[in-house]
């Protein structure tokens, strides 16, 4: 019994040493109102055509942004990824941007685009060998790697983008329609492995959908963008 | 082994042939007919006009001179270079990014070759001087021109490609790696296919006038190795320069693509 709690202290101890700084920076958390920690904290966020807006996701927390095309739903995500100039304070589990590179940034904030890019000629050559546990859950076997991007289809496309994103391990995720191109099998099994990784790493998510269905199904806060501004909707 | 003078007759039966080219493609139609006969004519006028400069510049022979003639050289090359972008960089790096570049380089490898190697006293000697930096300058020219043309067009057509790669968390300078390469590629195979073929299948145009001149063959072709070297050296110290310098530009220090820094040229 003694032995074991020792054991149960060492490893914590260990733990604790060799867990990344750059992964888990001191949780010196922001808090919202409701005295709720924020994992990613958006204030006062502009571009020339979106903002200024304020938005704050929980950990493990999955919100959902609707509104129509048009309306800035994409200029928001990069603008969180910091792929368009924007000013404005973001911070992540307290710290505040500029603390990463841009690079740094985008890999604790991974953004899936509606139109992933791929450059090389086979899909193994975008992705990091090891992890292969996405990859079966999403149902593709050992030899995708082996497979030339040329041949994919969009949904293949984009379920590998989604695994993609993920090898980085994110803390938020920055969602642009990931299911858009999916029959409903496989939108419900893209779902739930988004839910599972929310839920394993704690991260949170920020989900653009137009689909009413779907909506439903994941629940959560729901923000509505309308000319490049952010409201909450009622339930 | 002296020169044998050209006279104004010469010159004119060689024009003859020119004239007949511009009357049989006028006859065809093709449309070409004015400007071949506009750039024969500023051919006669510049190299006239570089020919009354250069023997001025030898009488006279001082390094102000020198000096004031390498940079209008430098400048003018500078702005060959911009009128070859599809897309520039806005501000003072249109001109900038490939005038700086080409300084480095062209006038360093000129220099070098000047002060260590040929060692003509003065240095700055404008017999050597001038035709040295003056090929220096006209291939490094068209190796930053055809360079940062690639970089800055590769980098408009794929930009969904560089944000995607922005995106997984690459850096900059790996996001844009795969361009920077072909850019100099682009930018060196001129100068490379020259030192390949050498020789072989064409005669390079300042042995032939060596060679022309009275020159013995083999000092003309040890001075064209010399040169070849030197260009080699030159253009592709400046394209890679250049690409380094441009393809920095097209990022901000938050790693962002930044294609409004290009305007269409």
């Amino acid at each position: 019994m003694g032995a074991s709690i020792l054991e149960t202290a060492f490893t914590t101890l260990i733990m604790n040493r060799f867990r990344s700084p750059d992964r888990h920076p001191a949780p010196a958390l922001a808090e919202d109102s409701q005295n709720m920690p924020l994992l990613l904290q958006i204030q006062q966020l502009r571009t020339p055509r979106i903002g200024p807006l304020d938005l704050g996701l929980g950990a493990g927390e999955l919100a959902q942004v609707a509104g129509p095309s048009g309306a800035g739903k994409s200029l928001l995500l990069r603008a969180i990824a910091d792929l368009d100039r924007n000013e404005g304070l973001i911070r992540l589990e307290g710290q505040p941007r500029q603390a990463w590179t841009g690079a740094g940034w985008r890999r604790q904030v991974g953004y899936l685009p509606a139109d992933p890019a791929w450059w090389a000629d086979t899909v193994g050559e975008h992705l990091r060998t090891g992890d292969e546990r996405w990859l079966e859950t999403l149902g593709f076997g050992k030899d995708v790697r082996d497979w030339t991007v040329d041949r994919l289809s969009s949904g293949e496309r984009q379920r590998l983008a989604l695994v993609r994103v993920l090898q980085n391990r994110p803390r938020a995720l920055l969602l642009d329609e990931p299911t858009a191109n999916l029959d409903p099998d496989n939108t419900r099994i893209m779902e739930g492995l988004i839910r599972d990784y929310l839920r394993e790493s704690n991260a949170a998510a920020l989900w653009v959908s137009h689909d009413a269905d779907q909506r439903k199904r994941l629940g959560g806060r729901l923000f509505l963008m309308e000319n490049g501004r952010l409201t909450e909707s009622n339930p | 082994m002296s020169v044998i003078a050209l006279s104004p007759v010469d010159l004119t039966l060689a024009a003859l042939l020119v004239i007949a080219l511009a009357v049989l493609t006028s006859r065809v139609g093709m449309g070409l007919s004015k400007s071949l006969l506009v750039s024969a004519t500023r051919t006669v006028v510049q190299l006239l006009l570089i020919g009354l400069v250069l023997k001025t510049l030898f009488e006279h022979a001082a390094l102000h001179w020198v000096a004031i003639m390498a940079l209008v050289m430098l400048l003018v090359a500078g702005r060959e270079v911009v009128a070859r972008q599809g897309r520039r960089f806005t501000g003072w790096r249109a001109y900038g990014i490939g005038t700086l570049a080409m300084f480095v380089s062209a006038f360093t490898a000129t220099v070098f070759a000047l002060t260590v190697i040929i060692g003509p006293a003065p240095w700055w000697e404008p017999q050597y001087a001038i035709p040295l930096l003056g090929m220096m300058l006209g291939n490094t020219m068209t190796g930053i021109a055809l360079g940062l043309d690639r970089l800055t067009q590769s980098a408009w057509q794929q930009r969904r490609v560089i944000e995607g790669r922005l995106i997984l968390g690459q850096t900059w300078a790996e996001a844009i790696q795969d361009i920077r390469r072909d850019a100099a590629r682009s930018g060196l195979m001129p100068i490379i296919n020259a030192m390949a073929a050498a020789g072989i299948v064409s005669l390079p145009g300042m042995m032939t006038g060596q060679i022309l001149a009275g020159t013995p063959p083999m000092e003309a072709v040890k001075y064209q190795i010399l040169v070849m070297f030197l260009i080699t050296a030159g253009t592709g110290f400046g394209t890679l320069g250049a690409i380094w310098l441009g393809s920095r530009r097209l990022f901000d220090e938050r790693e962002r693509l930044r294609l409004d820094r290009l305007k269409a040229g």
